[in-house]
């Protein structure tokens, strides 16, 4: 039996956006619906070039808004279709609507997120603001930390949305990842659509079988439609994982759904998401310890579902952790997004771990490692219960 | 327009839009859903914006639908159709799908000329092959009739009060077939729920021409809560509105315009065309106009007609 390991090795050098162009191009998807924004429109330049070149058997909807995108890919995946569209900041708030139907219609849309700060001020630079204000919309969110990843989770992402029947957006860093060239292996396009059969899925527009798609419910039945997809969400944790496992085994490549650094004799554990925010915070570990501070860093890999159980044992008996997050809950009680929700799931396990919520990396503010090493200070200094504006000029 | 029903007789008998369905009595876009149904066939993939029709029809676990549906929102029916139609396209050609199906959409005023017009303007450039139908109850009903672009002038509506400053609706009613036209499809046609066999062959040669491009249909479709008028009086209201020459009946078949009877007969003998006044009469949102104001929009009516039969001499 031959495998794609023992086949010859493709690598190419590739920014994260043309890693999910080629994701896409491997999944064979159907119908493509994207609008051009900063960061993400290298993907749709690079799908229009495969479909225009005949290496995507695809239709590429030139949409005339995100909206459209959506609500074209809905329709797209109502029909049956394996669907891809793209966005950034604008447009994934433009999307917002239609977010909440594609989950609650129990479709299979796969979208790359390459993640950018909100208007106003208007700013192209990355951060998670657009992507954390989707938290609530039933999306399996992946949080991606390079190029490879990105290539990779794009392909795993097809094969959780089509099992659990969720949409999936794969996230990465604007511009610190989107246009950043890396080395991506990329997977024999033969062996990745054995990867991803094309199913049958139950519930689709045929004339054969006609059903009511996006019915209208009263009181009386609401509520348990929205529970199936609140169940369905959190059982696709176990779906994700196993799929990480067989891609590992078919591609060689896993990634789980938390990435860990030097945590196994932690005493200070820094949380991060995206490429930039982890890389530093790795580096920090090694100079901390150098210090004498015994550090570890995690990575969030998957936001939706949240990965309560295991972030909460990680975190269970450290001394101290922080949660660095790239967006502001404006008004909240926590300062960043993620730290409220890690919080929450120690809170709800019982365990009351020291926590330190900083902000850093707003609109692309430059984060450094000396920033990082100086999170694992504070901690080791006693300071907790607090948010800290990193990187901030006031 | 291809003559395809000659007479009501000819008009399918299969039902494919449910009684049962929650629309008030009397409603005239109930009464389009049947026949748009009847006539396009059981091949067809209806694609509904948020409206009467969409809530009145398919309150879970209930559908009046018996082709497929999908409902997705209010201002993107024409974006998601464009999704089916682009989804039919590939998985055709990758010998997932066989036969021929239509895609049509249905949407109401609200959703066509104003929020959803950005969405079937991109439907109608980028030239997917989807049937886009309006059913014109004018003014937003779902919602408890408010003011739209399609609301005539001077209406009453519940956002457009009669009250002492001002009375009625100020801004006169969008020429949404002035702009799908613009867009150059293949072909658009206006219709009436009081004018069945006109509306019925129009709808075939729609479905026909729908696999050059994009096609349009607009249809009247009165509303008794929303126009304040007796129930019964449905399919006499719309007709009153085509003969008086309030609601013109015309296509627009690749690049040629035709009027349709009997516009085309008012057109050429105004004698033939009622009063104005027998069509807003029997309709309580019109029931504070002043004999200037009536003779304010019958001048609209006839400019219009003179100005359609202009584009039909061309
Ligand atoms: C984005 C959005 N804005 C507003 C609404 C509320 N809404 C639902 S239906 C409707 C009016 C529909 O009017 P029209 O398209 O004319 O259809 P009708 O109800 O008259 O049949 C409105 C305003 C909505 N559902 N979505
Ligand atoms: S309000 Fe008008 S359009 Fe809506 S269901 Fe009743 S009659 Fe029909
Ligand atoms: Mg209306």
């Amino acid at each position: 039996m031959t495998t794609a390991l023992q086949k010859a090795r493709t690598v190419l050098a590739l920014t994260s956006n043309y890693a999910a162009a080629y994701a896409v191009k491997a999944a064979d998807v159907d119908v493509v619906a994207v609008y051009p924004i900063t960061p993400q429109t290298t993907i749709v330049e690079k799908i229009a070039e495969f479909v225009d070149d005949g290496e995507l058997n695809a239709e590429l909807i030139h949409v005339e808004s995100e909206h459209s995108a959506m609500s074209a890919v809905v329709g797209a995946a109502a029909a049956g279709a394996r669907v891809f569209t793209a966005t950034s900041s604008q447009g994934l708030e433009l999307m917002h609507e239609v977010l909440h139907i594609a989950s609650g219609l129990r479709l299979p849309i796969v979208m790359a997120v390459p993640a950018r700060a909100l208007s106003a001020p208007i700013s192209i630079h990355g951060d998670y603001s657009d992507v954390m204000n989707t938290r609530d919309t039933g999306w399996i969110t992946y949080i991606a930390a390079s190029a490879q990843e990105v290539y990779d989770t794009i392909i795993q992402a097809y094969k959780v949305a089509e099992t659990v029947l969720l949409p999936a957006m794969v996230a990465y860093d604007g511009f610190l990842m989107s246009h950043t060239t890396e080395p991506v292996e990329l997977n024999d396009e033969e062996e990745v659509r054995r990867f991803l059969p094309r199913k049958d899925r139950p519930n689709v527009l045929k004339p054969e079988k006609p059903i009511t798609m996006g019915a209208f419910a009263m009181p009386d039945y609401y509520y348990e439609i929205k529970y199936q997809v609140q169940e369905a969400l959190l059982g696709s944790l176990k779906v994700i994982e196993e799929v990480d496992r067989e891609y590992g085994r078919t591609f060689g490549r896993s990634y789980g759904v938390l990435q860990t650094y030097r945590v196994e004799d932690a005493d200070y554990i820094v949380v991060a998401y995206g490429g930039a925010s982890f890389g530093n915070a790795r580096e920090a570990v090694d100079a901390a310890r150098e210090k004498g501070i015994k550090a570890g860093a995690v990575r969030l890999r998957v936001f939706r579902p949240f990965p309560a159980d295991y972030i909460a044992k990680l975190l269970a008996d450290v001394k101290a952790f922080a949660v660095v997050d790239r967006a502001i809950a404006f008004g909240g009680p926590a300062g960043g997004p993620v730290f409220a929700e890690v919080v929450t799931a120690l809170w709800m396990r019982g365990i009351d771990t020291p926590g330190l919520s900083i902000v850093h990396g707003i609109g692309q503010r430059s984060m450094y490692v000396e920033d990082f090493v100086k999170i694992f200070e504070m901690l080791k200094d006693g300071e907790k219960s607090k948010v800290v504006y990193m990187g901030l000029r006031l | 327009m291809k003559v395809v029903f000659k007479t009501v007789w000819d008009l399918p008998a299969e039902e494919l839009f449910a009684s049962g369905h929650r629309a008030c009595a009397g409603c005239g876009p109930a009464i389009a859903m049947r026949w748009l149904t009847k006539v396009a066939g059981p091949n067809t993939i209806v694609v509904n914006a948020t409206g009467c029709m969409e809530v009145t029809t398919t309150q879970y676990p209930e559908t009046a639908w018996m082709v497929p549906y999908l409902h997705v929102a209010f201002e993107n029916a024409a974006a998601a159709a464009s999704g089916i139609e682009a989804a039919i396209k590939t998985l055709r050609r990758k010998g997932l799908w066989s036969g021929k199906t239509n895609v049509m959409v249905i949407a109401g005023d609200g959703g066509t000329y104003d929020i959803g017009l950005q969405s079937l303007s991109g439907m109608l450039e980028r030239g997917h092959r989807v049937i886009y139908v309006l059913y014109d109850n004018e003014a937003y009903m779902n919602t408890g009739i408010q003011r739209s672009g399609s609301t005539p002038k001077y209406a009453w509506t519940t956002t457009t009060p009669v009250g002492k400053a001002i009375r009625g609706k100020i801004q006169r009613k969008k020429d949404i077939m002035g702009i799908v036209v613009a867009h150059r499809p293949p072909y658009a046609a206006t219709a009436s729920i009081s004018n069945l066999v006109d509306l019925s062959n129009k709808l075939k040669t729609a479905l026909e021409y729908t696999e050059e491009g994009p096609t349009f249909l607009h249809i009247l479709a009165p509303c008794p809560p929303g126009w304040r008028y007796p129930e019964e009086r449905t399919v006499e209201v719309a007709r009153l509105a085509v003969e008086t020459g309030y609601f013109p009946l015309w296509e627009y078949d690749h690049g040629k315009v035709r009027l349709n009877p009997p516009t085309s007969a008012i057109a050429a003998d105004p004698k033939r065309r009622r009063p104005l006044k027998e069509f807003l009469k029997i309709q309580g949102r019109f029931a504070h106009l002043t004999d200037a104001e009536i003779e304010e929009l019958e001048k609209d009516v006839v400019a219009n007609l003179e100005y359609l039969a202009k584009l039909a001499s061309l």
